[in-house]
């Protein structure tokens, strides 16, 4: 009981978490059709500000700094992030969608060296801050840290941030309209590739939050990114690309599934000794048998990608094919 | 939005059309062409006969084939794959244990056939991921890929009983009885055994190119909609070819694992996927020929460059990134088009240009290096001083000269580069009427 209550919490602020990545990517995704590779090197750029940037101001006025990081590193990385969509990426709109991709990828593989430039290529020791290290409440015997529930928090006003922008705002409803008629839009009088600089860059800023509230929660490190885009980009296909309510519900899921699968100890060769045939290192596939689930979580989201594809190849909540 | 499927020929296939010569009754230029190559395999060792120069070879021949079967599905087939390195990694793993038997006399085969085994097992699991990978085209096929790419790596380190864990397998090549003297223990011998399975796997790739199915693949490129009403399922034009193409990544695989003598869990990962992505665009995805040269270019950056500065990704990625924005087909497209501007002779005009750009690119180039080496002096290599030799000089990282120096240099060089491209564009632009209003006299442009 107390295994699932903690692992169910995890894993709900783990999902919110990459639910913030995702969100921004399927935005991009279903305005611009371009999928934006270096989305986690944007949440990476986020967390490596906000440790720059607490770090200094910490040294002048100690305990401010990362509560103005929390909004400053996202505004620098969103305004990185339509820097390069007007100067790089419209640029290459122009070749095609492929292209587009190409050079989002090769984006993030020179993010990841400059950061190794800048910040070397070890961990940066970018802490949570005072007020929030202790631990909020105690769960049997486990304490659940405070800093938790303030991701789950930020997590949860950005997801209503959201939802408002795009259904309550004039902006959020141009949005909405060039996501399926941007010729319409265009010709209402409405600047859509400004639309898509400024979606850009708020996915951008978006990831950016993301990266600023998980570097301290995890490891702010440069293989942070390529650890997460892919989690992030099975959570978009396997929510259906395009789909925000879909991505939020893969995020939800397969943030479970990992904090669960994590710290499950069993393995098949225990239904095999419950069956009353207990198998010994000479049984054929010996070492599929004799692997813990625990082993097996890293590849779960990708097991999870290839059965949606094989059995509802447009994802959960996906209304299209392709 | 619908303007997915169009988008995606118009930077893989350059609508430059080369007019081909042809000799009848047999192709006496193809055939010059492909004897050359061979010509040039079997003397390229004569003359570069160093060790780090036949190493060099070596690899450059294994990426020649898997930058050429990669471009099978990307360049030819429209489909951009981030996981292809798992057919070359598992081809490899399973060639390495194929080696390892043959040397415990658990199995006979000549080690000059183990690249063989790598293409069995590499089109093995072509057909198992195909099958899953194909059920998407366009974008989504892409995200797939990558995540099957990273399926097989972190399985990879989940059973080290076949993998061999963060190790790896190694072997001795050196096994079985020498045929006509050959024991492969040399590099020199490994080197023409690759150069002989590269020239056959082009020639085989280059035929597959012709046959019914690599037409109907570029057909499936091109418009995928039209190919399904003639009659053809891009599905499953799409899974063949990926079939083909995992069966020659195989064969490289089993090639790199004979040149190394070790295969690891770094052969599967998404680091040698993206490698061979970048190699193959670079090269030239439009053209068979682009990803041979694209191959020559990134071991050179890899394995070259990377004896000299630990930036080489950086310059990679950054050459990688220029060539997207401003090249996007490649190399092969950047050659085909002068020797289209060469043909009609008006090469000449763009001498001064040229020379103007490169002597701009040099100054731009060379403070870029220094800006760039200098801060890896200082960060990553901070341990052996801020000392570090460029460009034959000795330098201090620390200092504020070098670093004013070095701006100084990437401006200058910024601001001539921007004038000699402008005129340089206004040039080619001219140029390139001039060749419109020859080949198609009376049409007003």
């Amino acid at each position: 009981m107390e295994f699932f209550v903690v692992s169910l919490l995890n894993g709900i602020s783990y999902g919110l978490l990459l639910f913030m990545l995702a969100s921004g990517l399927t935005l991009i995704f279903s305005l611009m059709g371009v999928l934006n590779f270096a989305h986690a090197s944007f949440y990476m750029l986020g967390a490596y500000f906000a440790y720059q940037i607490s770090a200094w101001l910490d040294a002048a006025w100690p305990g401010v700094g990362y509560w103005i990081a929390l909004a400053a590193a996202p505004l620098a990385v969103g305004a990185l992030g339509a820097f390069v969509e007007r100067y790089g990426l419209r640029r290459v709109h122009r070749w095609g969608h492929v292209p587009e991709l190409l050079f989002t990828f090769g984006l993030a593989y020179i993010v990841v060296e400059i950061v190794q430039i800048v910040w070397g290529r070890a961990a940066v020791p970018y802490a949570v801050p005072q007020p929030l290290a202790g631990s909020l409440f105690t769960v049997y015997s486990t304490n659940f840290p405070t800093y938790r529930a303030f991701m789950m928090l930020v997590a949860g006003a950005m997801l209503l941030a959201i939802w408002l922008v795009l259904t309550r705002t004039r902006i959020g409803l141009v949005i909405q309209a060039s996501l399926t008629h941007p010729e319409m839009v265009q010709a209402l009088g409405h600047n859509v590739p400004r639309v898509f600089m400024l979606t850009f860059g708020g996915g951008c800023a978006l990831a950016a939050l993301a990266g600023v509230i998980g570097g301290n929660a995890y490891v702010t490190e440069p293989s942070m990114a390529a650890v997460i885009v892919s989690i992030v980009f099975v959570v978009v296909v396997v929510g259906g690309m395009g789909s925000l309510a879909g991505a939020f519900v893969a995020s939800l899921l397969i943030g479970l599934m990992q904090t669960f699968a994590i710290g499950i100890d069993w393995s098949p060769l225990a239904l095999f000794e419950r069956l009353g045939m207990p198998l010994g290192p000479d049984a054929p596939l010996y070492s599929v048998w004799s692997l813990k689930v625990s082993q097996v979580a890293p590849v779960l989201p990708y097991l999870l990608l290839v059965l949606v594809l094989v059995l509802r190849p447009r994802g959960l909540m996906g209304t299209r094919e392709n | 939005m619908g303007s997915g499927a169009s988008g995606h020929r118009s930077a893989i296939a350059p609508a430059i059309r080369v007019p081909r010569v042809r000799f009848e009754p047999i192709d006496l230029g193809r055939w010059a062409i492909w004897s050359a190559t061979a010509l040039l395999f079997a003397v390229l060792p004569l003359v570069f006969h160093k060790g780090f120069a036949i190493t060099l070879l070596s690899q450059m021949g294994v990426m020649i084939v898997f930058a050429l079967a990669y471009n099978m599905i990307f360049g030819q087939g429209g489909m951009l794959s981030f996981g292809h390195a798992v057919y070359s990694g598992l081809g490899a793993f399973f060639a390495i244990h194929a080696l390892n038997w043959v040397g415990e006399g658990r199995l006979w085969l000549p080690v000059s056939l183990i690249p063989l085994v790598g293409g069995v097992f590499g089109a093995v699991f072509g057909v198992l991921f195909g099958y899953v990978t194909t059920k998407k085209a366009g974008t989504p096929f892409a995200m797939i890929t990558l995540g099957i790419g990273e399926l097989v790596f972190a399985a990879s380190l989940m059973f080290p009983g076949f993998f061999g864990g963060e190790g790896g397998v190694s072997t001795n090549r050196v096994v079985g009885e020498p045929f006509l003297g050959i024991t492969f223990g040399p590099a020199i011998e490994v080197y023409y055994l690759i150069a002989i399975w590269c020239f056959a796997s082009m020639a085989a790739m280059y035929a597959f190119s012709h046959t019914p199915l690599g037409r109907i693949s570029n057909a499936v490129r091109d418009n995928p909609e039209r190919a399904e009403f003639i009659g053809y399922s891009a599905q499953h034009v799409r899974f063949l070819v990926i079939v083909a193409s995992a069966f020659f990544c195989g064969i490289a695989g089993g090639l790199s694992a004979i040149n190394f003598e070790i295969v690891s869990a770094e052969n599967v990962s998404t680091a040698r996927s993206g490698g061979v992505l970048v190699a193959a665009f670079i090269g030239g995805a439009g053209f068979f020929f682009g990803p041979i040269l694209g191959a020559v270019i990134f071991i050179f950056f890899a394995v070259a460059l990377s004896d000299y500065t630990s930036a080489w990704q950086f310059y990679l990625g950054a050459f990688f990134v220029l060539m997207v924005m401003y090249a996007p087909g490649g190399v092969a497209s950047l050659i085909a088009m002068n020797l289209r501007v060469m043909r009609h002779g008006l090469l000449g005009r763009l001498a001064g240009p040229y020379g103007a750009l490169a002597l701009a690119t040099g100054v731009l180039l060379a403070g870029v290096i220094a800006l760039v080496e200098m801060s890896y002096q200082l960060t990553l290599n901070f341990a052996s001083g801020s000392q570090l030799r460029l460009f034959g000089m000795d330098v201090d990282a620390s200092s504020w000269q070098a670093w004013a120096i070095a701006a100084a240099l990437v401006a200058a060089g910024g601001l001539a580069f921007e004038a000699a491209r402008r005129r340089f564009a206004r040039t080619w632009d001219a140029v390139q009427a001039l060749i419109e209003a020859k080949s198609h006299p009376g049409a007003t442009t």
